[in-house]
């Protein structure tokens, strides 16, 4: 088993689906940070067989984390100060997701009106649909 | 102020009182000949279709205004670079009300989000046609004296016709509407509509013969199959004319039905249909000038407020 050590400040993203903490990593603009990031893929897990875990030196304020319960809800956020945990937090659906994820229609506006946002706005919240503000096209997600 | 985006914009006692209004006008032509003397309307049609945006001209004339526009995003400054929003700030200062038929999905939103005066969707792609709409239900509404209690069947193109999907939700929100969707298997109505009906508890069934359902129908609402929705020829061909509206097929249907149509049609209803009494396509463009004099004035009035 490889052993990744503790982080003092900052935060860990355990339960992601296994082989989908790449794409968190580049969703959560960890790409152009510079902090130190662990990514563990395909850790053994009791509940899920396989699993990825991220663990982020900084403070998870500075992100966007409405992105994460759209790609994965069941991903559990532990908040890390000098070494302990001191908050878990839930992720819920975000009403609106701004110029995080880009439309896929070729006949939507935005994929030619200059610096439009893109965004996509929470459509059904049981069934955890969202759909591009202009032209109505269902998010089919991102990984 | 006030846009028109989608048929759903308006509640349903806001479009009581719109057509209301378009009734009077039928009525009354004269009483609203010079409601809008002085003011102007902008088409701005970046893709071609001349009924609707003469729709909306004769409209404008009607009411004693004056057009303005282009047909053709060649001849705007589209061609040039130009966004949606710039365009929209520049016609703001040039007419008191726009039309707007754009190719790409939600154009007009983003031009209403940055405009100065009323901005009315006159169809963006496959996305929204409201004013289609707003025919359709003042059509129905004129000739059956009602916009409920009906059972009413779309025959064609269920999955790509954009008139139909705003149809089917427009008259959801009245009770007593029966659907019967008559399709091929390969143009069936999408799953996301079945999914509303069935949560909605609306009645519906899907069939492929229209035939058999004739005699049940209070409403027939036929389309064309549309050859640009389609990247296989040989799949438009096979399927353009899989339903014919015959004279014979018309001797089944109730005496007081009507069949409505979006225009233009091609094969789908036989010309000699045309003189049935029940043939309602050619009245249905009709009112579709009175809606549009209805609405440019209801929205006018609202950017007064």
């Amino acid at each position: 088993m490889l052993n990744v050590g503790k982080i003092e400040e900052g935060f860990v993203l355990d339960h992601i689906e296994a082989g989908k903490s790449l794409s968190l990593y580049y969703h959560l603009g960890l790409d152009k940070r510079d902090c130190t990031v662990a990514m563990i893929m395909n850790a053994k897990s009791g509940k899920m067989g396989k699993k990825d875990i991220l663990k982020v030196e900084c403070d998870i304020n500075e992100l966007d984390m409405d992105v994460l319960a759209v790609i994965d809800h069941n991903i559990t956020v532990n908040v890390i100060k000098d070494g302990v945990i001191v908050d878990k937090q839930e992720l819920e659906l975000p009403k609106e997701i701004k110029n995080v994820f880009r439309c896929k229609n070729p006949r939507c506006i935005s994929s030619i009106e200059q610096e439009l946002p893109h965004i996509f706005i929470l459509a059904d919240e049981k069934k955890e649909i969202y759909r591009c503000k202009y032209c109505e096209e269902k998010f089919t997600g991102v990984l | 102020m006030r846009h028109l985006m989608s048929p759903l914009d308006f509640s349903t006692e806001e479009l009581d009182r719109l057509f209301d209004l378009a009734s009077d006008i039928e009525k009354n032509p004269d009483k609203y000949s010079k409601v809008c003397e002085g003011k102007k309307l902008a088409t701005c049609f970046y893709e071609p279709s001349t009924r609707t945006r003469l729709s909306f001209e004769s409209a404008m004339l009607s009411l004693g205004g004056d057009v303005l526009g282009f047909s053709d995003a060649a001849c705007s400054s589209a061609s040039k670079g130009e966004s949606v929003s710039d365009t929209i700030r520049i016609i703001s200062c040039y007419a008191d009300i726009c039309a707007m038929r754009h190719p790409k999905e939600g154009a007009p939103m983003v031009a209403a989000s940055k405009s100065g005066i009323p901005v009315i969707n006159a169809g963006d792609g496959g996305h929204q046609h409201p004013t289609q709409t707003l025919t359709d239900l003042l059509t129905i509404r004129s000739l059956k004296g009602r916009l409920n209690n009906f059972t009413i069947g779309l025959c064609g193109d269920l999955k790509f016709g954009r008139t139909v999907h705003s149809l089917i939700n427009a008259l959801m929100r009245y009770e007593g509407i029966s659907f019967i969707f008559i399709s091929p298997e390969e143009l069936r109505i999408p799953d996301y509509i079945i999914d509303i009906l069935n949560e909605k508890n609306i009645s519906y069934k899907e069939v492929i013969s229209l035939d058999d359902v004739m005699p049940e129908l209070d409403l027939l609402y036929m389309t064309r199959v549309q050859r640009e929705r389609f990247f296989n020829e040989e799949d438009y061909v096979r399927l353009k004319d899989f339903y014919i509206l015959t004279r014979e097929k018309m001797s089944k249907a109730k005496d007081d039905m009507l069949v409505l149509h979006p225009l233009p049609r091609v094969n789908e209803i036989s010309v000699e249909v045309d003189d049935d009494p029940r043939a309602a396509y050619f009245k249905q463009v009709q009112y579709g000038v009175y809606v549009r004099m209805a609405l440019i004035i209801t929205l006018l009035e609202s950017a007064k407020n």
